[in-house]
């Protein structure tokens, strides 16, 4: 029966409804159902018949230039020439991908593709995994007779820091020009020139400098695109791999980590449709080089000559005794835990188990003061997906083109495809501001009057009362309190009931920490608390778990003075960091790529990590070492394995019964965890923000996706990207200060003073100053009173 | 008196019906002045005293072919935009460049008005909003007579809102193109117009009656096609279909080059005249030069196969001369006489064609430079027999299946009638490969004769024989 | 208290890319920026009107630089790499200072049959000057294009933007000789 007829004919009571997406379609002759709307090159793909392609991707807007998909299809009048990446199915339609025409076509194209492109496949990156050489072998006319001279080009050239573009290799397949416009928007790169000379170029001297380059030469169906970390490291079949988890950020991009001779050399996005969609930040893909850079590889203590080398017996020992000292001069209240948030949910676990079960102390936080507080958890919970689905998306956090990239992918393409209406509440104009459907610029602590003012606009209000609203909340400033956000958050919640929230926490496990319990106990402190109890002579032991106060607490001062401050320190981290050369023990923890285990992302989806290396030295996962410790104090937490954790985690967290280790085999997407009962909803915040005088500038302070922090500085080829230290003024503003932009300026609160250059910048409002947080070069974290509501400062003429 | 130096390459011997060239005998034609004294803006008068769906039905039953190469009914384009879509764009396609054509140059030139008063009546009868008229970057002369005709007809009315007192208003926006051959692609022109790369558009989903310009429903039609409409309009459907043949009725518009004695553009009457009156009748072509022997004809434009002496008698029909293998296309016509050296002449051919691609779909870009350097190998007496098969595999590539050709008695070849298949996203990848196909097909010996005589004796190219050197 | 101010950002519908808001600063004051801007302000910037903002630039400047080019695509909001694509799509469009005179020479079908290649190869010689390139005095830049749509002309020269139809190798050496007073 046909479609047609079945239109027709009501049904009756003993047929079954015909499903109206429903188009039956034959492909080489086999009946199969099709989805209305369906490209016929996805319809033959569900029913098992792959059609060779190079420019389609399932994730861009088809454009059909490659022709390597043409099919006949006959719609009723005749086998017809069919780009089957443009055609969507009809009812009835024939699809032949290998009749002898079609094989022609194919074979056609596939000799065409290969007349100028070089058969330097031995010395090409590609070589072993290349659609070009694969669909060759498939679908091949078997040799070549181009005789004549091949395109010539100057060889690989760079077109950004990290990528090289071969124009002879490539084959114009408008992928990464259409990634670089469509996806990331940022379109610096396009075709120029025309007919048999068209290449893909940037502008003179305007590098491809895109955080999400890397994605191009993953998309890129040949060797023309090579990313310099990679370049003549490995071949294809050299690598060995596992599906894992990025936990550079709280997105989690599903990716998959690739090492040869027991070295992480390659990391590839995994399309993982709740979330990344392939996609992957460059910090993402290539933050890996840390792990085998400048690793602490065997556990330390302090001696009369400083750090040492010892052996793990020993410094697990004098940890214990630390932390046995602290709860004996002043009870288990002077022991406290920073951090886990870099880890596992196993990691965090094991920790939290420690602190709160045998160490008995109630202060314990993973968040490290530049989040919103852990309640902002209990507030009822948005998806990635709830997101791009939403009818409004209300910004009020940070830019999430610097923090959460691949978030912001989503947001954009939301934006772009889906027509979602972004309404921006930003201290300055961020990744998005262009795309916003309404974008509010307040002054550090306007964001309450900036939230009220846009629901007292009736078409805004109408906007928001139009569909499902969903808030990305999180902290928009380091230089302010969280509490102005809370309080804009809270006000908007009332004023549109329904409304859902996606956290834009930032760190790789945030949330699993926070959520499996790395939060205080009633009565517990907060970091800030902590590190002010710290400075204040009142912790006798404090152990950062993968925690760097001094590079990441926005209030430098007082993590210092915490690091004086407390009695005794226990840092288990990688990298011997800023914070961790203060302390009297050091334990080596495995880091990514180093072990297993699970981790959650921001909308709480829990997914698995792999392990691919043997971790660096003697270095152990952090769950372990809690474990040891825990022992060290007499007590067994009873886990022997990485699975142990993850079953107690399903057993003994509220919010994680579903997230067992079935449940994630069988999930490629990961399971959704829900935040536990006992988070706390945050109490109503009213917020008194002080009047500025009018001499001063209120402190913008936010990160870039690139900095001074562990993965960036280890990491050589994106080290050198962060773009250092500098206050930025509207150029109005600078003028004000009687300087040229460029110059050095004096910059000064009421903690410190720093001298920077200052950069004209028409993004920044008048009366703000906006500097990027741990940038090489400078500590704006010098400037930061964190517990005040904002920051003014004084900027000077030297 | 047959040509005025007014309009070089125009000439008007013989005593036929004219539509679009009557006033290009006046060398003040182009002016408002001259154009409203011979009757011009009647047509828009007649049209705006009718509703837009009267002159719609006088347009489809005229059945003005498109005269931009496919040659469809301008009245059922028109037809085919979606009822309810909002607005309309009209494109009127001034960027003329398929080699040998040099007709819509000359309106534009001699009678701008004609055209703008077609525009009008086009956007009137299909609810077009805007009109923007697109001008081939290589004719300054068009783009300051249409510019300058533009202001004059703003100026008194015509053009602009309220035109001539009624509620019809509708804007002509002039716009230059920058040199490409494939923006006269229809969808390409639209990308051009744009703002972007003259890249054509995939068919489907980009039918511009459905998603033009700007993402709305969008007719594009072909200059002289627009300048028919005042006459029609002033004269009538049945004046109109009276001339010619019902299939083809009205006259067109002609632009021949090559080996005749008067190369030229004439206005001829459609589906009866042949293409041997053409080439040899007193007044028009007047013979081959030098009395020389007719070899091979290109009949509409470049792209199109190529005909022989056999097909002389074929009138300008578009299904008759669609059966016999090729097609009317823009209505140029090359001639070669019997001194041509086919395989270099098939070179110079696929050579624009190669040089023109856009460069985005992979045969056209890759294969008309491969059929190119082929071919350009044995024109330079570095031919291998094996080139031969190579160059129809790799054209087999571009258009699978059977290509149209020619009929030829002496080679026993039966014609193979248009069109051809394609793997490409526009003609210009065909394009390259007609000439080819016809010049092997029809004139294989010459290719081995260039490959027998292999590095020996150095090939002479058409243009350095005696003969030709005595024509200039 | 604060700044508040909610404005709209740029529609997604509306605008295509969205670089650098703002008029930008001419490089370098030079005045014929100001022509640039006329025409600018003429098309209210719109992103469609690329082309033809290309055109008046050209005019204006003789060749497209890298630095007009940046101009142009700040003024219109575009990627720069868009600007400089569509650019160097279309052959009327030049990179590189012109010389003082131009001579193109049509090499379309009509005009090859009718000895254009012995036009070009007879200047070049006389003039020493490649295709597509400018002499080395400066003085003439040679360039071919693919069918003027003069074809009852051929073969067709065009000198400083004059059509000169009927050509032989002869007649347009002595063409230029009238134009460049002689080949030195």
């Amino acid at each position: 029966m046909t479609a047609t007829e079945n239109a027709g004919t009501p049904p009756t009571d003993d047929a079954p409804v015909p499903d109206p997406n429903a188009v039956q379609i034959t492909v080489n002759g086999v009946a199969h159902t099709a989805r209305k709307g369906q490209l016929v090159i996805e319809a033959a793909a569900d029913a098992g018949v792959y059609i060779p392609r190079f420019c389609y991707h399932e994730r861009m807007t088809p454009v059909g230039k490659c022709r390597m998909c043409l099919v006949e299809a006959d719609s009723g009048r005749g086998p017809a020439v069919t780009v089957s990446c443009m055609v969507p199915v009809m009812p009835d339609m024939k699809v032949e991908t290998e009749s002898p025409m079609a094989k022609r076509m194919q074979e056609g194209v596939l000799e065409l593709l290969l007349a100028n492109h070089p058969l330097d496949c031995p010395v090409c990156d590609k070589g072993g995994e290349c659609p070009l050489q694969d669909q060759t072998m498939t679908h091949g006319p078997g040799e070549s007779r181009f005789v004549e001279e091949k395109r010539h080009y100057e060889k690989p050239i760079p077109i950004s820091d990290l990528v090289f573009l071969d124009r002879e290799r490539c084959i114009l397949c408008d992928r990464c020009t259409r990634f670089a416009d469509e996806v990331a928007g940022d379109a610096l790169i396009h075709f120029i020139s025309r007919g048999n000379t068209t290449q893909v170029m940037t502008f003179p001297d305007e590098p491809f400098a895109s955080y999400f380059s890397g994605n191009t030469v993953q998309i890129c169906p040949v060797g023309a695109l090579t990313a310099k970390p990679y370049r003549f490291k490995a071949r294809p079949w050299d690598l060995e791999e596992i599906e894992s988890t990025c936990t550079t950020c709280a997105v989690g991009c599903r990716t998959v980590v690739q090492s040869s001779r027991d070295e992480l050399l390659r990391s590839q996005g995994v399309d993982s449709d709740p979330v990344n969609w392939g996609w992957m930040c460059d910090k993402g893909r290539f933050g890996f080089e840390a792990v085998r850079t400048e690793r602490v590889t065997e556990p330390l203590v302090r001696t009369a000559h400083g750090l040492e080398p010892t052996g793990w017996n020993a410094a697990l020992r004098s940890a214990v005794q630390l932390i046995e000292d602290g709860k004996l001069a002043a009870g288990p209240s002077a022991v406290a835990v920073i951090g886990g948030a870099r880890g596992s949910n196993e990691d965090a676990f094991a920790w939290a188990r420690l602190a709160h079960d045998v160490i008995d102390t109630p202060h314990v936080y993973a968040q490290m003061g530049d989040g919103l507080p852990v309640g902002m958890l209990a507030m009822p919970r948005a998806t990635i997906d709830d997101t791009a689905a939403a009818s409004t998306i209300v910004l009020l956090g940070p830019d999430l083109k610097e923090e959460l990239p691949v978030l912001y992918l989503r947001v954009r393409d939301a934006v772009q495809k889906r027509r979602v209406r972004i309404v921006e509440f930003t201290p300055r104009e961020s990744g998005l501001t262009s795309l916003a459907w309404k974008s509010a610029v307040y002054e550090p602590g306007g964001q309450v009057e900036a939230v009220r003012a846009a629901l007292a606009d009736p078409e805004i209000a109408d906007q928001l009362a139009a569909g499902p609203v969903v808030v990305i909340a999180g902290r928009s400033n380091l230089a302010e309190s969280s509490g102005a956000t809370v309080q804009a958050v809270q006000t908007l919640l009332a004023g549109v009931p329904g409304a859902t929230v996606l956290p834009a926490f930032r760190r790789g496990n945030v949330v699993g920490a926070l959520q499996v319990g790395m939060r205080p106990r009633p009565g517990g402190l907060d970091t800030r608390g902590i590190l002010q109890a710290a400075a204040d002579g009142k912790i006798e032991c404090l152990v950062l778990v993968g925690a760097d106060p001094l590079a990441d607490f926005p209030d430098t001062d007082l993590a210092r003075r915490a690091l004086a401050g407390a009695r005794r320190i226990v840092s288990v981290d990688t990298h011997l960091s800023a914070s961790a050369q203060h302390a009297d023990v050091v334990l080596p923890a495995a880091a990514f790529g180093e072990k297993s285990g699970t981790t959650t992302n921001l909308e709480g989806r829990v997914t698995t990590l792999g392990r691919k290396v043997t971790a660096a030295g003697t270095s152990r996962p952090d769950w372990m070492i809690a474990t040891a410790i825990a022992r060290g104090l007499g007590t067994d937490l009873g886990f022997r394995s990485v699975d142990d954790v993850t079953d107690a985690i399903a057993r003994m967290v509220d919010g994680y019964e579903g997230v067992t280790r079935d449940a994630l085999a069988d999930s490629a997407d990961g399971v959704l965890s829900a935040p536990p009962a006992t988070i706390a909803a945050i109490d109503p915040v009213e917020v008194e923000v002080p009047v500025r005088n009018s001499y001063d500038y209120r402190l913008v302070v936010t990160r870039k996706l690139y900095d001074a922090g562990v993965t960036v500085s280890n990491s050589p080829s994106l080290a050198h990207l962060a773009p250092g230290q500098r206050v930025h003024l509207h150029p109005l503003d600078v003028e004000r200060v009687g300087v040229q932009p460029g110059a050095d300026v004096r910059v000064s609160s009421s903690r410190s003073a720093a001298v920077m250059r200052v950069e004209a910048d028409p993004t920044v409002l008048r009366g703000t100053a906006w500097i990027a947080f741990n940038q090489p070069g400078g500590n704006v974290g010098d400037l930061i009173d964190s517990t005040a509501i904002v920051t003014d400062v004084r900027i000077e003429n030297l | 008196m047959s040509s005025y130096p007014w309009a070089a390459g125009y000439i008007d011997d013989g005593d036929r019906p004219k539509i679009v060239t009557s006033r290009f005998h006046l060398e003040d034609g182009y002016t408002l002045e001259r154009y409203q004294a011979t009757g011009g803006y009647d047509g828009l008068r007649r049209a705006l005293a009718k509703s837009p769906a009267e002159v719609h039905d006088e347009v489809r039953g005229a059945t003005i072919l498109g005269r931009g190469g496919a040659g469809f009914p301008a009245g059922t384009k028109w037809g085919l935009m979606p009822a309810d879509k909002y607005p309309r764009y009209l494109v009127v396609n001034g960027d003329e460049s398929e080699p040998g054509t040099y007709k819509d140059r000359l309106l534009m030139e001699r009678d701008p008005h004609q055209l703008i008063e077609g525009c009008l009546i086009a956007a009137y009868a299909a609810g077009l909003a805007q009109v923007f008229l697109y001008i081939r970057g290589e004719m300054p002369l068009a783009h300051e007579r249409v510019g300058q005709a533009l202001n004059e007809a703003y100026a008194a009315g015509y053009v602009g809102t309220n035109i001539l007192g009624t509620d019809f208003s509708v804007d002509i926006v002039l716009h230059w193109g920058a040199g490409a051959y494939v923006v006269g692609e229809e969808t390409a022109l639209i990308e051009s117009l744009e703002g972007k790369r003259g890249e054509p558009r995939l068919k489907p989903p980009f039918f511009p009656a459905a998603i033009g310009l700007y993402g709305q429903p969008t007719i594009v039609n072909n200059v002289e096609t627009l300048s028919n409409l005042p006459w029609l309009l002033v004269n009538g459907m049945e004046a109109y279909t009276a001339i010619g043949t019902q299939t083809s009725p009205g006259t067109r518009m002609v632009a021949v080059s090559g080996h005749v004695n008067r190369p030229g553009v004439y206005e001829i009457v459609n589906g009866t005249t042949t293409f041997r009156d053409l080439l040899y009748g007193d007044e028009f072509c007047q013979g081959i030069r030098n009395g020389n022997e007719l070899k091979a004809f290109v009949p509409g434009g470049g792209s199109a196969p190529w005909f022989t002496p056999e097909q002389l008698d074929l009138p300008f029909e578009g299904r008759l001369v669609g059966a016999a293998g090729s097609m009317l296309g823009s209505g140029a016509i090359m001639v070669m006489d019997h001194t041509t050296d086919i395989p270099a002449a098939a070179l110079t051919l696929t050579h624009f064609y190669a040089a023109e691609s856009c460069g985005q779909c992979t045969p056209c870009r890759e294969g008309g430079t491969w059929l190119e350097r082929v071919l350009s190998r044995i024109v330079d007496g570095n031919g291998t027999p094996a080139d031969l098969d190579q160059l129809l595999e790799i054209g087999e590539s571009i258009c699978p299946g059977a290509f149209p050709h020619a009929s030829s008695s002496a080679l026993g070849l039966e014609a193979t009638p248009f069109p051809y298949k394609m793997t490409t996203i526009c003609f210009v990848g065909p394009s390259a490969y007609a000439p080819v196909h016809s010049a092997l097909t029809l004139f294989r010996s010459e290719f081995e004769a260039k490959i027998t005589r292999r590095n020996s004796i150095p090939v002479t190219a058409v243009h350095a024989t005696p003969e030709t050197a005595g024509a200039h | 208290m604060s700044d508040t101010a909610l404005e709209a950002g740029a529609s997604a519908s509306g605008s295509r890319h969205t670089v650098d808001p703002g008029r930008p600063e001419h490089p370098s004051g030079d005045d014929r920026f100001a022509l640039v801007d006329t025409h600018l302000r003429r098309v209210h910037d719109a992103q469609d009107q690329l082309i033809e903002t290309l055109h008046v630039a050209q005019d204006v400047f003789g060749f497209l630089s890298d630095d007009v080019l940046l101009y142009v695509a700040r003024a219109l909001r575009l990627p720069p790499s868009m600007v400089y694509g569509v650019a160097t799509f279309y052959h009327l469009f030049t990179f590189e200072p012109p010389g003082e005179h131009t001579c193109t020479v049509c090499t379309g079908t009509a005009c090859f049959v009718k000895g254009a290649d012995d036009i070009v190869a007879d200047v070049a010689t006389a003039h020493g000057v490649h295709v597509g390139d400018t002499s080395a005095d400066g003085r003439l830049t040679l360039r071919t294009a693919r069918c003027l749509g003069s074809c009852g002309l051929a073969p067709v020269v065009v000198l400083d933007g004059v059509v000169h139809g009927h050509q032989s190798p002869s007649g347009a050496l002595a063409l230029l000789d009238g134009e460049l007073g002689g080949v030195r």
